[in-house]
C-alpha cells in the first residue's frame, strides 16, 4: 500500500475517537440539564463545573484528532 | 486558500483546500544568536501584540482609579475579580500569593486566543511549542511549589489514603503516570482546540468561496455561527487552562 493511502486511512481511523468526545459532552450536559430542571436555584452554582467538565471531555476526543493530524502531516 | 485547478489532461477542475498553510511560521526579522535561530517571527509579533493589549488594559484602565469605575476600568476590574474569585475558590487563602501568575496566564492565553479570531491574524496558541512551554512551566512550578511546601512528604500525594497495601503496588504507578501526563493534556487540550477550530474555519471558508455566489450562502451561515462558537471556545479554553492550573496548585499546596 502506498504511504499516502495508508496515511489517509490512518487519519480516518484516528478521527473515530471524536465519537467518544461527542458521547461524553452529551452526557455531561444532559446530566446538568436533568439536575437543573430538578433544582433550578442550585444550577447556576455548578455552571463553572459544567464548563470544566465539558472542556475535559472534549480534550480526550481532540487527542485523537491530534493523532490524526500527526499521521497525516508528520509522516 | 481555495485554488481552482485548471483542467489538466482532461481531468475535472477541482478546488484545493489547504487549511494548514495558515499555521506556517514566517520569519519577519531574521536573527541568529549563538547558532540558534532567534528570528522575530509572526508568532513573536502576535505574542507581543497580546502582551501589549493586556498591559494596556490593566495599566490604562486602572490609571483613573475612580471609585465608581468608567468603562475601561470596569473591564479591568471584571477581569481581575473573575480570576481572583477563581483562585480563591479553588486554591483558598494559601493561593492568593500565586494570583499574579494565574492572572498573567489567563489573560495571555485569552488575548492570544481572541487575537487569533481576527481575520488574517495568526493564532499563537495553535502551536504545540507555545502551549507546551506554558504547560511545562505550570507543571514544573506546581511540582516545585509542592516540594517546597511539603518537602519529600509531597511524594505521599501518590499514595491515596485508605487503600489496602495489595492495591498500592498497582495504584501508585498509575497515580504517578497520570500526574506526569498533566502537562501533556494541558498543552494538547489548548493546542488541539485552537488548531482544529481554525482548520474548520478555513475549510468552511473554502466551501463558501468554492460554491460561489449561488450556493455559498449555506456554508456562510454556518461560518457565522461557527465563528461565534470559536469565540466562545477561545474564552473557554483560556478559562479551563487557568482553572486547571488552580486545581493543580491546590493539589500541590493542600495535597488531597
Amino acid at each position: 500500500m502506498e504511504p499516502e493511502a495508508a496515511k489517509l486511512i490512518g487519519a480516518g481511523l484516528a478521527s473515530i475517537a471524536l465519537a467518544g468526545a461527542g458521547i461524553g459532552i452529551g452526557h455531561i450536559f444532559g446530566n446538568y440539564l436533568a439536575g437543573a430542571l430538578r433544582n433550578p436555584s442550585a444550577a447556576q452554582g455548578q455552571f463553572a463545573n459544567l464548563l470544566l467538565g465539558f472542556a475535559l471531555a472534549e480534550a480526550t476526543g481532540l487527542f485523537g484528532l491530534v493523532m490524526a493530524f500527526i499521521i497525516l502531516f508528520v509522516f | 486558500m481555495a485554488v481552482e485547478n485548471a483542467p489538466v489532461n482532461g481531468a475535472e477542475a477541482g478546488i484545493q483546500i489547504d487549511p494548514m498553510h495558515q499555521f506556517e511560521i514566517q520569519r519577519l526579522v531574521k536573527l541568529e544568536l549563538f547558532g540558534v535561530d532567534a528570528s522575530f517571527t509572526n508568532a513573536s509579533l502576535w505574542m507581543v501584540i497580546a502582551v501589549v493589549l493586556v498591559t494596556a488594559l490593566t495599566v490604562w484602565g486602572m490609571s483613573g482609579r475612580a471609585l465608581v469605575p468608567g468603562r475601561l476600568q470596569s473591564v479591568a476590574e471584571l477581569a481581575y475579580e473573575f480570576v481572583a474569585n477563581m483562585v480563591r475558590e479553588n486554591v483558598g487563602s494559601a493561593g492568593q500569593r500565586y494570583f499574579p501568575f494565574i492572572f498573567t496566564l489567563f489573560m495571555f492565553v485569552l488575548a492570544a486566543n481572541m487575537l487569533g479570531m481576527v481575520p488574517y491574524s495568526f493564532t499563537v496558541t495553535s502551536h504545540i511549542a507555545v502551549t507546551f512551554a506554558l504547560a511545562a512551566f505550570v507543571f514544573i512550578a506546581v511540582t516545585v511549589i509542592g516540594f517546597i511546601t511539603h518537602g519529600l512528604g509531597f511524594l505521599r500525594f501518590f499514595v491515596p489514603s485508605g487503600v489496602p497495601s495489595v492495591m498500592l503496588v498497582l495504584l501508585v504507578p498509575i497515580e504517578i503516570i497520570s500526574y506526569l501526563t498533566r502537562p501533556l493534556s494541558l498543552s494538547v487540550r489548548l493546542f488541539a482546540n485552537m488548531m482544529a477550530g481554525h482548520t474548520m474555519l478555513k475549510v468552511f471558508g473554502a466551501f463558501v468561496v468554492g460554491l460561489g455566489i449561488l450556493g455559498g450562502w449555506a456554508p456562510l451561515a454556518f461560518m457565522v455561527a461557527f465563528t461565534g462558537l470559536e469565540v466562545l471556545v477561545a474564552f473557554l479554553q483560556a478559562y479551563v487552562f487557568a482553572i486547571l492550573t488552580c486545581i493543580y496548585l491546590n493539589d500541590a499546596l493542600h495535597m488531597h
